[in-house]
């Protein structure tokens, strides 16, 4: 699904060169549920970037689903980004003049689809996270969690093969965080590709995988160790 | 997408009230102040006589005396008015497709009806040739015929205006009414006709209205009138009776003709010199030969009817818009930035820098054409303000179809001006820099 070679991403300031990524590679395949995790600064955002399209590398090759997407013009790099990613934001990032079925309609207008195809889609994305209710309601007369989930209805609408997570629950308290997460896993349930950046180690241990980011490279890559049961007994309380 | 784009212009504008109102307030008053100067500027500057204006010409003759030109336009040129016997010399000429001799005085008019009071009305003295010359329109009947020019036949053509006081609209030709006490028959209503400037009589004002009414020039001429208007004489004169000033050198009446073709402006050319070589041998025409024909657009610009004021004025009033675009850049900018996080969030979702572009240009847009709407009221106001602050503009302060039509594309142009650099730099933005901070 996603296959990064010796990506680079220097930033620089004038004389001063911050190095953010350096020679990072990585392979994710198809319907992985991938947590990257790492300290501040250690290129978790660079990365989701990059992988996102959001930002070109400075140097490395790039596959995304088979198209070699590093040296892509904007308009080809917005399209595939329509069409291939979707994005779940910590801050949800509603647009807050939009009422929900319009904040998930966003993606789909720049699809090109009938207002018939879109409406379909943007009822099956809330139904999906249990907002159709909602519809008309503005972000902000919703609760954060409820927030999330449009935003997560959104990210899902236009049917991404990859779905990009920054720290998905960060703003959220335990509870509505456990019903994200499950949302996600749901989801990657279905086959959709997550990759999240999370600093939680509770969450990245939900991951299938866990990729630890420190100072612009892939550091340590082992599979996720089981919770302590304690926590299981902890989450199922709270739960 | 244009609709989602006008819906989401909108919602941008709705969601700060203050700074949408700042930007189209901004745009209003630069159009507003420019177009109500352009729209003086334009109806000043305009063809009254749209189609053969280049083939109507004012005629001047230099009969003035040896020591001085009549005036000092161009370096010296003859006077602006004519004489009235060399003014007669040229209508003996069938050169002309069209000419006449012509000058404006009041008279009294009452018509039978007892009820309809004694007016002092404005009237025309011409020959029949200046309405084909001037193209007037007519609704009823015409212009008299030659024989009624040379009896000066007791008739008259009425002005629209006139024939809806007197006769309420009604076709009157065939009626009477009376002017000083004497009948004349009516033989012609004219539709609205207002050529601005009333280019054929400069002396009475180019933006005053045309006359109520046209009678045979040689109307006054029998009654012994003068004309109202300027009379200028460049030597004294004893003038014992009426017959003394129809011989004097006095200027005081003005001349037209339409020639229609390069062979017939030289043939008249060579009329008026003839003539002119000829009153030299009589002591007349003491300066060097001087006979011009002048065509309208020409003749507006030689007598400065827009003056050099004017012009600053609409200059002025262009450099004011663009400062109001200046300001309006300023407000866009500020307003684009700020909406820089929801710009990376649809980057994010898949908007192109095109689309980005896009939504941002039909915002502009929709300034633009609040304010041109915004605009067109001000300019109607300050038009309204000019014709009831100075006499004589009440035709010429008037927004038409065309100024209007001005008004709205000088303000999308100034919006899409003023939203050139804000748009370009929203496009700029680092999507990513943004998702953070929303």
């Amino acid at each position: 699904m996603l296959s990064m070679k010796s990506i680079t991403k220097v930033y620089q300031a004038g004389v001063i060169e911050t190095h953010a990524l350096r020679s990072l590679s990585l392979e994710v395949e198809g319907g992985e549920f991938v947590a990257v995790t790492g300290p501040s600064g250690s290129g978790k955002t660079t990365f989701l970037n990059i992988a996102g399209l959001l930002e070109a590398p400075s140097s490395g090759s790039y596959i995304l689903d088979g198209t070699d997407v590093s040296t892509m013009r904007d308009r080809a790099r917005s399209q595939t980004r329509n069409e291939k990613i979707g994005f779940i934001f910590q801050g949800f990032n509603l647009i807050p003049d939009l009422n929900i079925f319009d904040n998930v309609d966003v993606p789909l207008r720049y699809r090109g689809w009938s207002g018939k195809e879109r409406r379909e889609r943007i009822d099956e994305a809330l139904d999906l996270v249990g907002l159709s209710a909602r519809k008309q309601h503005l972000p902000s007369q919703l609760s954060g969690g409820q927030q999330q989930r449009v935003a997560i209805a959104r990210a899902l609408a236009g049917n991404p093969k990859l779905l990009l997570a920054d720290e998905p629950t960060g703003n959220l308290d335990s509870l509505m965080a456990r019903q994200v997460m499950e949302l996600l896993e749901e989801i990657n349930a279905a086959g959709t590709t997550i990759i999240m950046v999370t600093h939680d180690p509770e969450l990245a241990r939900r991951a299938g995988r866990n990729v630890h980011l420190l100072d612009g490279q892939v550091s340590d890559f082992q599979p996720i160790e089981p919770p302590p049961a304690e926590s299981d007994d902890a989450v199922a309380q709270v739960a | 997408m244009l609709s989602y784009y006008i819906r989401l212009a909108w919602l941008s504008l709705k969601r700060n009230p203050l700074l949408s109102s700042l930007m189209v307030g901004a745009i209003a008053l630069g159009i507003g102040v420019s177009m109500t100067t352009l729209t003086l500027f334009y109806v000043m500057s305009s063809d009254p006589l749209p189609f053969k204006s280049d083939r109507v010409f004012a005629v001047q003759m230099d009969t003035w005396g040896p020591d001085e030109p009549a005036n000092q336009r161009g370096g010296g040129s003859p006077p602006v008015q004519m004489t009235y016997r060399d003014a007669m010399a040229l209508m003996e000429s069938d050169i002309p497709t069209h000419q006449a001799t012509m000058l404006h005085r009041g008279f009294a008019v009452r018509t039978e009806d007892e009820n309809v009071r004694l007016q002092r009305l404005a009237a025309r003295a011409t020959y029949n040739g200046f309405f084909p010359m001037f193209d007037v329109p007519f609704i009823y009947g015409g212009p008299w015929d030659d024989r009624a020019d040379e009896n000066a036949d007791q008739v008259v053509v009425l002005s629209k205006e006139s024939n809806e006081k007197f006769f309420g609209g009604q076709d009157s030709v065939g009626n009477t009414i009376f002017l000083d006490s004497v009948p004349f028959r009516v033989v012609g209503v004219i539709d609205s006709w207002q050529p601005t400037p009333v280019f054929y009589d400069l002396n009475n004002g180019a933006w005053s209205s045309t006359e109520d009414m046209f009678v045979p020039f040689q109307i006054p001429i029998t009654w012994e009138y003068g004309a109202h208007g300027s009379t200028n004489c460049w030597k004294p004169e004893k003038l014992e009776n009426y017959q003394d000033s129809l011989q004097s050198e006095c200027v005081w009446v003005q001349h037209w003709v339409q020639l229609d073709s390069a062979e017939q402006r030289e043939a008249f050319h060579a009329f008026m010199d003839g003539y002119a070589n000829e009153q030299k041998e009589f002591g007349r025409f003491q300066r060097p030969l001087d006979n011009r024909t002048t065509n309208v657009m020409d003749w507006l610009e030689y007598m400065e009817v827009v003056g050099d004021d004017n012009r600053l004025l609409v200059v002025l009033s262009l450099m004011f818009l663009l400062i109001c675009l200046l300001n309006t850049v300023g407000l866009m900018l500020a307003k684009f930035l700020n909406r820089a996080p929801l710009v990376g969030v649809r980057r994010a979702l898949g908007a192109s820098k095109r689309d980005v572009a896009l939504q941002h240009g039909v915002e502009v847009m929709f300034i633009g054409l609040l304010g041109g709407l915004g605009g067109l009221v001000l300019s109607y106001l300050g038009l309204l303000a000019v014709r009831n602050w100075y006499t004589g503009y009440e035709y010429l302060a008037r927004l038409n179809p065309e100024m209007i039509a001005t008004a709205v594309v000088l303000a999308l142009a100034a919006a899409v001006i003023a939203g050139l650099y804000p748009t370009w730099h929203i496009t700029r933005i680092q999507p990513a820099v943004h998702l953070k901070t929303q």
